[in-house]
């Protein structure tokens, strides 16, 4: 464990160090292409503000209004029947439409019912389980302006759904549901 | 279906501020957000310049390349749209290395130069591809092998052993995964069927 996240810690400064070494070795002009390469990404970050100016506004505007208790109040019941903790309830909804609000939320959750019970835990793996659904969207096809999203966002809030369900059946299976 | 998220989820917020007499918040969430978007797009242009401009030197030097060859049966299996010298494989790879080390912030600019190549791809279509939709899945699933965020709140909260979900959440996330690809396939044949 020590070692893991010994790695996940020095592994972006040996990544960088490694590029510019194979880089300088195969003859690429490392800083022009480096400064040819960032130019992109200025463009990019610009091109995605209207994308996701209209999709926050529109969340924020759910998520003011009350819309978004209400929506959880009345699903609260449904989930309680399939076993799954109402105190998880926002969690799950919230997780695909904003990361920094499940993050709170999850650090909540720990923070209220313990970092090593049923609900803790189970916080705990569903934010490494799952994603911010509307967020990689509007990002990722904002920023090469795809308007026409197909089948994208259904295939991504069902894979949320699944691991939401892997989750808890994972959660309930290593550690029980204390 | 986008169009009508967007349009349901701000029209039944309107109606609610209504009903609840939160207008007051409903107003200030317009503003609020428009900022919050802006000011997130601001901060991605840091990241985004460091790792699209460490990612070109990768590419010229043939970095990214080598490492679509070294999972190539993978990329075979999951992306059969793009051909196996195509530059989209090497970001896409790359993309999926760093969501796995949880590395978030250098994910997002990989992920996006995929889009682009994946684009160029589909001869610069506005519409999703195949390869897209499969791109999108995969990284909704998302999958982790480090969840490092949330084993610092753990060790705030003083678990006694912080690092215990992390075997749980690397299974809980290859099930994802496999599940998510398994949706992706359904969809895709469901739309080739109808002949689209």
């Amino acid at each position: 464990m020590e070692l893991i996240s010994y790695i996940s810690l020095t592994f972006i400064p040996l990544l960088i160090g490694f590029i510019l070494l194979y880089g300088t070795f195969k003859r690429v002009p490392t800083y022009e292409s480096f400064v040819e390469g960032g130019k992109e990404g200025i463009k990019i970050a610009v091109s995605i503000i209207p994308f996701l100016v209209g999709m926050l506004v529109a969340i924020s505007i759910f998520r003011a209004s009350g819309a978004l208790d209400a929506l959880m109040n009345w699903i609260r019941p449904l989930m309680k029947t399939m076993g799954v903790p109402a105190e998880i309830v926002p969690l799950l909804i919230i997780r695909p439409i904003s990361g920094t609000a499940a993050l709170g939320m999850t650090s909540d959750l720990i923070a209220v019912n313990g970092p090593d019970s049923f609900i803790g835990r189970l916080a705990s793996v569903l934010q490494g389980s799952t994603d911010t659904t509307f967020y990689v969207l509007t990002v990722y096809f904002g920023a090469v302006g795809i308007k026409k999203m197909g089948d994208a966002l259904k295939v991504g809030l069902l894979a949320d759904v699944v691991g939401i369900i892997v989750s808890i059946i994972i959660v309930a299976f290593i550690f029980g549901t204390n | 279906m986008v169009n009508y998220i967007w349009v349901f989820m701000t029209i039944v917020g309107i109606i609610f501020g209504l009903i609840n007499g939160t207008m007051e918040a409903v107003t200030k969430a317009v503003f609020d957000g428009a900022k919050e978007a802006v000011t997130l797009c601001i901060g991605l242009i840091s990241v985004l310049v460091f790792w699209l401009g460490m990612m070109r030197i990768a590419e010229e030097s043939g970095l990214l390349e080598k490492l679509s060859k070294l999972f190539r049966p993978l990329v075979k299996i999951l992306f059969p749209d793009v051909p196996h010298k195509h530059p989209a494989l090497g970001y896409i790879l790359s993309n999926m290395i760093s969501n796995m080390f949880g590395l978030g912030n250098a994910a997002t600019p990989l992920g996006i130069k995929a889009m682009e190549e994946l684009k160029k791809l589909n001869g610069g279509k506005n519409e999703a591809s195949r390869s897209m939709v499969t791109f999108l899945a995969i990284n909704t699933a998302s999958i982790t092998i480090i969840p490092t965020t949330v084993i610092a709140i753990r060790m705030n909260y003083h678990s006694a052993s912080p690092t215990e979900i992390v075997v749980p959440t690397i299974i809980a996330t290859i099930l994802s995964a496999i599940g998510a690809v398994m949706i992706d396939r359904y969809f895709y044949y469901r739309r080739s069927r109808k002949g689209r």
